[in-house]
């Protein structure tokens, strides 16, 4: 198993029957692979879906059926379809449960930066922000370093923000943190064949270690 | 109710002027109106406003707009998937304005009834947040967001009726629901017009009271 199916394979564990979710583009959209049977969760597509089905076969797709990547999708029995003012009224009212999405930096105050390098290309927010601020759950779902091997979760975000306090999780391919919000960030799971060392190595903020730090469990 | 215009694009476009704001429907290549943008691709008036989730995706008509050099000013919250108005972005050819989507929407929905902004807690500690009101009410900041309008909003559904009642099919309501209420004159691209009383009212996604002109694709033969 690869460092990106680890993470979506832990994160899917976080879900209970019942929930709504709202799942990034990228890694956190994998996610929806992995999750535990006898679960059943709601996929919200934030451009108009409550009820996310997996990929149309070829020459069922309908341009009038897509999710907020573009992607032609099926939906659930039990679907609905909703306009944009009211699939962010869904976000922005507290109605989904767990939202994963992806980050450039998060750091201990529970701040998230996933939108934007200044210098750098610029796409836009688009939903993120309000995802963020209105889940009920923020879960992010990333490499636990960069590119270049520099820590992405730090003592505070240098990049502009997506959101202030609001992450809940991390989950990366080291381990699984909680942010304490006011506290810190508890390290609370790593992956088989670390050491806590290893993860503190990589990170850039400080870390609580809890109690009992498992191994991460998929 | 009254019965609405029905014409072609080239004839509803045209009163789209110099200086106005234009709404655009869709989510990147679902529900947009591209016969409609076409059209308007084919006009001159320029100094425009354009509002739109994302001004469309590369290749289609909304992309040709874009590198029109028509339009100075835009409001979208994603750009990624028109490499012209990133483009703009970077150059500063065009002032794009960067909303997240939520807050495009409801500002939208805000000028469309008759509201004067509403308070979001989206972007509250963001750069977002820059030159706007904070407000606190128990204990939480929202920041006033502005209602916005337009002069034209240019729009998609499947069906219409002659009283203009639309009806717009799964994911491709996204913002032509609200885009249909905050603009001055509206025009709706539709698959079928059909005789008024043919939807049942159940089935209506967007009254007539809205729509101002229907255009009727064409049959591709």
């Amino acid at each position: 198993m690869n460092g990106r199916e680890l993470i979506a394979r832990r994160v899917a564990k976080e879900f209970s029957h019942g929930n709504y979710v709202n799942l990034g583009i990228g890694l956190p959209t994998t996610v929806a692979n992995f999750i535990p049977d006898g679960i059943h969760v709601t996929m919200h597509a934030e451009n108009g879906i409550l009820g996310v089905g997996p990929t149309p076969e070829n020459g069922n797709e309908d341009i009038d059926c897509t999710d907020a990547g573009g992607n032609y999708v099926s939906t659930q029995k039990g679907a609905v379809f909703i306009d944009s003012a009211l699939s962010f009224a869904i976000i922005r009212g507290g109605h989904i449960d767990i939202t994963v999405l992806g980050a450039l930096e998060v750091d201990q105050e529970g701040n998230l930066a996933s939108w934007m390098v200044p210098g750098r290309k610029v796409t836009g927010m688009g939903g993120a922000m309000d995802l963020v601020v209105g889940a009920k759950r923020v879960i992010i779902a990333m490499d636990h370093v960069n590119k270049d091997g520099g820590p992405k979760i730090l003592a505070k975000c240098n990049l502009p923000l997506t959101a202030a306090n609001e992450v809940d999780l991390i989950v990366t391919e080291m381990a699984v943190i909680e942010v304490i919000h006011g506290k810190g960030l508890l390290l609370k799971e790593i992956a088989p064949g670390l050491t806590i060392d290893q993860v503190k190595a990589a990170t850039g903020s400080e870390l609580l270690i809890a109690d009992e730090v498992k191994f991460m469990e998929v | 109710m009254s019965i609405k215009k029905v014409c072609t694009a080239q004839e509803a476009v045209k009163v789209v002027k110099e200086g106005d704001s234009l709404m655009i429907g869709g989510f990147l290549a679902g529900g947009v109106p591209n016969i409609l943008v076409n059209a308007l691709n084919e006009t001159t008036a320029g100094n425009l406003t354009v509002i739109s989730t994302d001004t469309g995706v590369a290749g289609s008509p909304s992309h040709e707009l874009m590198k029109s050099g028509r339009v100075k000013k835009v409001y979208a919250s994603y750009i990624g998937a028109n490499p012209e108005t990133g483009r703009l972005y970077i150059t500063g050819e065009a002032d794009i304005e960067l909303v997240p989507q939520g807050t495009l929407a409801e500002r939208i929905r805000s000028g469309g009834a008759g509201l004067g902004g509403f308070l979001t807690p989206t972007g509250v500690g963001t750069i977002i947040e820059k030159g706007k009101q904070k407000i606190t009410i128990d204990d939480k900041v929202y920041l006033l967001e502005l209602p916005l309008k337009a002069h034209v909003a240019l729009i998609k559904a499947h069906i219409a009726d002659e009283v203009g009642n639309l009806v717009i099919t799964g994911s491709s309501r996204n913002f032509n629901v609200v885009m249909a209420s905050a603009a001055d004159y509206v025009i709706v691209e539709v698959d079928k017009l059909v005789k008024t009383g043919e939807i049942c009212p159940n089935d209506i996604t967007v009254p007539g009271i809205f729509v101002n002109a229907i255009v009727v694709k064409e049959e591709i033969s």
